[in-house]
């Protein structure tokens, strides 16, 4: 699937700004009628926060703006204003993401629609306040669904259907896109008319009410095994609210492709699981997250330009894994290999988006390799050249057998 | 004004009897009489604590009163979100109140109790203070007094104990207030009084724990009253900055004697065996707080 | 002294949210090695017939004793504390050794 215009999108009052990537995460939100921001700042989020209070201070949005003193007590202030039914959102990443990490759990196990914003960073010892995706990717198993974005345009829009996506599933959404190179860089945004927002968004309803007049007690101590009420309603245990959990985010995978579909509807600008460039005939496939997945665009045209068939999946969702829309993607292309290439690694193994891949592969009995290319930690420059050397070296591997065809990790213009 | 006795006093429960709280539980006292004060119109949020095994397992709950259940650290955090989330609704006339322990209020919960109260956020925190990690088997905290024996600290706390509500008083918040189940008019007053202000309002418990303090549990109030009558805990409220004493506490800023701090530590097997060098401490210790008070002038009364 | 039974049916499936009812921990009775007897002679209520002192509906940490003339204990959910005695002003309850000793 990939990006498509549907006819002339200046609709209604849509209007073209000049802005960020942390503005136009700002934008969506006043869009979306947040109700309560919690805000904290970190580099490079702090634009998002500042943004945002400009916005309540002129009254152009009204909402609870809470000015917290850590990013622990962030979130928890999104997780307790959400309880109550109001719409919620903070930002944050790196260390402050870090330091969420707790409450990360407990927000999507009490199953609450929070959109958070993370502009992605690299996460200390030592101190490094450029981009790379160790923050959000550290997250993986917390439960929150994780969309990537590759430019502003996309950053302002996921805000949107992120509302969506975790009202309908009840569980929360990290919106990552790269920390400066897309949220310090300007870019042309088309900003939706309000009025289209609001039709596409419906107002939020939770699942559970705190009300004095109805008194329940939520997220008491819960016992291994089910339990009896008072009425002699046999209730859960713990293992199976998780699993209830676990069951919806993995059924959400169609919630984001059609909240994507209908964005395209109203807006003019469709969104799906994946995105692919030049990959019908590719021999060699190259998959990654974020920017850097726009950024390839350029080494696979050098690349096929040499004569070289490669082509380019930006997976757009990463968590849940979309493991069989994945792998039957891959199968489609009819590729031989794919190198991974990421901004993370799972320290002690591999980048952790190859090795998700690879388990999809393997179920889905893909007989293709997975090759674990490490690059731009820490803010370090990716170029074209950087990303045809990772795909170069994959490519010397499409005509070998068995095991020669596996390769470890590689980290490319690592200058140890 | 009819006066409020225990006769007056209204008689309908939000809090459960059959819950797991202790036998004799010091906190069971305060959070009966606390629940009526702030009636029908509220909403807690409680972290890990003692509080939240009182209040139950899933899926059956021991009171009447809708409660968030939070993380250790984020009670004020979570306040401060409910009170965010219902204003944000226009639900204006609920109460929003923060139930911690000591360990969750001086220790682990401090920062963002401090922040909220800078920020002035309108709830009413309460600390109930049981001087230690009770719920987890009697760990030592902030609270804890010095020479009290914990399993932390299984030779008698070096440290004094942190001063939590004069540290609330100077965030500059409308209102602090200390308050003891054993003097439960005193208490159901000044759980009124805050619930009828606004802004940042944190009353500060002793709460005597026949298991923590080692002691019969039928003392439970005895226990709580001697700790009052001879200055180890002192009951005030400070309102907009104004400081003033109440009952013992009162008699004993006018210039009436206190008793010594030994009996009152006797009387606890967490103080067993301390020497009569701890005692002259915790003696010392007392006789400086009060020396202090009146230093600062709240001891005059108009 | 009225059983609260919880108020809506059916389990919330996605959130743990309890709903309240008298007895979560059990009938904690059971837990009892004292148990408190209110001597008739001794209470002033008992005596005069009139609403007065309730110094034991006051201090009881469980809530188990009502304010009624004369006030009466809730044996099945009391815990056998004693404060009730230690803080009765008539000393006019006695606790009394379970199972008779």
């Amino acid at each position: 699937m990939s990006i498509e215009k549907k006819g002339d999108c200046m609709t209604c009052a849509e209007k073209v700004l000049i802005m960020t990537g942390n503005h136009a995460a700002a934008y969506a939100v006043k869009l979306c009628d947040v109700q309560v921001v919690s805000a904290y700042p970190i580099t490079p989020q702090s634009p998002v926060v500042e943004k945002l209070m400009e916005f309540v201070e002129k009254g152009e949005m009204k909402a609870e703006y809470v000015a917290v003193e850590s990013e622990h007590s962030a979130i928890t202030v999104c997780i307790s204003a959400s309880v109550v039914g109001a719409r919620v959102f903070t930002a944050s990443c790196a260390n402050g993401l870090a330091l969420m990490h707790e409450m990360l759990h407990w927000a999507a196990g009490t199953r609450l629609p929070i959109v958070m914003a993370i502009p992605n960073r690299a996460v200390a010892a030592p101190w490094n306040i450029l981009n790379d995706q160790q923050d959000s990717i550290s997250q993986r198993d917390t439960g929150w669904m994780q969309i990537y974005c590759r430019n502003n345009q996309e950053i302002l829009d996921t805000v949107i259907q992120a509302y969506r996506i975790a009202e309908t599933v009840m569980a929360p959404v990290m919106v990552c896109y790269d920390g400066y190179v897309l949220s310090h860089t300007l870019m042309p945004v088309n900003l939706p008319d309000e009025k289209l927002v609001r039709e596409y968004l419906p107002p939020y309803r939770p699942h559970t009410v705190l009300d004095p007049k109805s008194p329940r007690n939520i997220n008491p101590v819960t016992l291994a095994d089910p339990r009896m009420n008072a009425e002699g309603v046999l209730c859960h245990g713990y293992m199976e609210l998780r699993s209830l959990l676990q069951k919806s985010l993995l059924e959400s995978v169609s919630v984001v492709a059609e909240a994507g579909r209908e964005f395209g509807r109203i807006f003019g600008r469709e969104y799906g699981i994946y995105d692919s460039y030049r990959t019908d005939d590719a021999d060699l496939l190259m998959v990654s997250i974020g920017s850097l997945a726009s950024e390839a665009m350029d080494a696979v045209d050098g690349m096929r330009a040499a004569g070289m068939k490669v082509g380019v999946m930006h997976l757009r969702l990463y968590r849940p894994f979309p493991a069989e829309v994945v792998a039957k993607a891959v199968r489609e292309t009819g590729c031989r290999g794919v190198a991974v290439l990421e901004k993370n690694v799972s320290y002690g193994y591999e980048g952790a988006v190859c090795s998700d891949l690879k388990a999809a592969l393997f179920d889905y009995g893909v007989d293709v390799f997975a090759h674990s290319y490490i690059l731009g930690l820490g803010g370090r420059n990716v170029s074209v050249s950087d990303i045809e050397e990772a795909l170069k070296r994959s490519y010397g591997y499409l005509e070998k057998k068995g095991p020669d065809r596996m390769k470890g990790q590689e980290w490319i213009n690592c200058q140890v | 004004m009819k006066k409020l006795t225990a006769v007056t006093m209204p008689d309908k429960e939000y809090m459960l009897p059959g819950n797991r709280s202790c036998v004799g539980c010091g906190l069971s006292i305060a959070y009966r009489h606390g629940l009526k004060a702030f009636g029908e119109s509220v909403i807690l949020t409680v972290p890990a604590s003692c509080l939240t095994v009182l209040q139950g397992m899933y899926p059956v709950s021991s009171m009447l009163v809708p409660c968030l259940n939070t993380a250790f650290e984020t009670t004020a955090a979570s306040a401060a979100g409910i009170r965010a989330g219902l204003d944000a609704l226009g639900k204006r006339d609920v109460t929003v109140v923060g139930w911690a322990g000591d360990g969750g209020t001086s220790d682990i919960g401090i920062q963002a109790l401090s922040g909220a109260a800078e920020r002035n956020t309108d709830f009413i925190y309460i600390c109930y203070d049981n001087e230690g990690y009770m719920n987890t088997g009697t760990q030592r905290s902030g609270s804890t007094p010095y020479g009290a024996v914990t399993s932390t600290c299984p030779s008698g706390k070096l440290e004094h104990k942190k001063d939590m509500p004069m540290i609330m008083a100077a965030h500059n918040i409308p209102y602090v207030a200390t308050v003891s189940p054993s003097y439960p008019i005193d208490l159901y007053e000044k759980f009124t009084t805050a619930k009828q202000m606004k802004g940042t309002r944190y009353l500060h418990l002793l709460i005597p724990c026949p298991p923590g303090w080692g002691y019969d549990p039928r003392y439970t109030v005895k226990i709580g009253r001697m700790a009052v009558l001879c200055g180890m805990f002192d009951l005030y409220e400070i309102i907009n900055g104004r400081l003033s004493f109440y009952g013992p506490s009162l008699r004993i800023a006018t210039g009436e004697p206190r008793e010594p701090v030994e009996a009152y530590i006797r009387a606890q097997t967490r103080f067993r065996d301390v020497s009569m060098e701890v005692i002259e401490e915790l003696q010392e210790w007392v006789d400086k707080k009060w020396e202090s008070y009146r230093k600062m002038g709240y001891c005059e009364t108009d | 002294m009225k059983e609260y039974k919880g108020s809506t049916s059916g389990c919330d499936h996605i959130t743990a949210s309890s709903t309240p009812a008298t007895g979560e921990g059990g009938r904690t009775g059971d837990w009892r090695v004292l148990y408190p007897v209110i001597s008739g002679e001794g209470c002033v209520v008992a005596k005069t017939g009139k609403p007065m002192c309730y110094m034991c509906w006051m201090f009881c940490p469980e809530g188990v004793i009502s304010k009624t003339v004369p006030p009466e204990i809730n044996l099945e959910y009391c815990k056998g504390c004693g404060i009730c005695a230690e803080e009765c002003p008539s000393k006019a309850i006695t606790m009394i050794q379970e199972g008779g000793e």
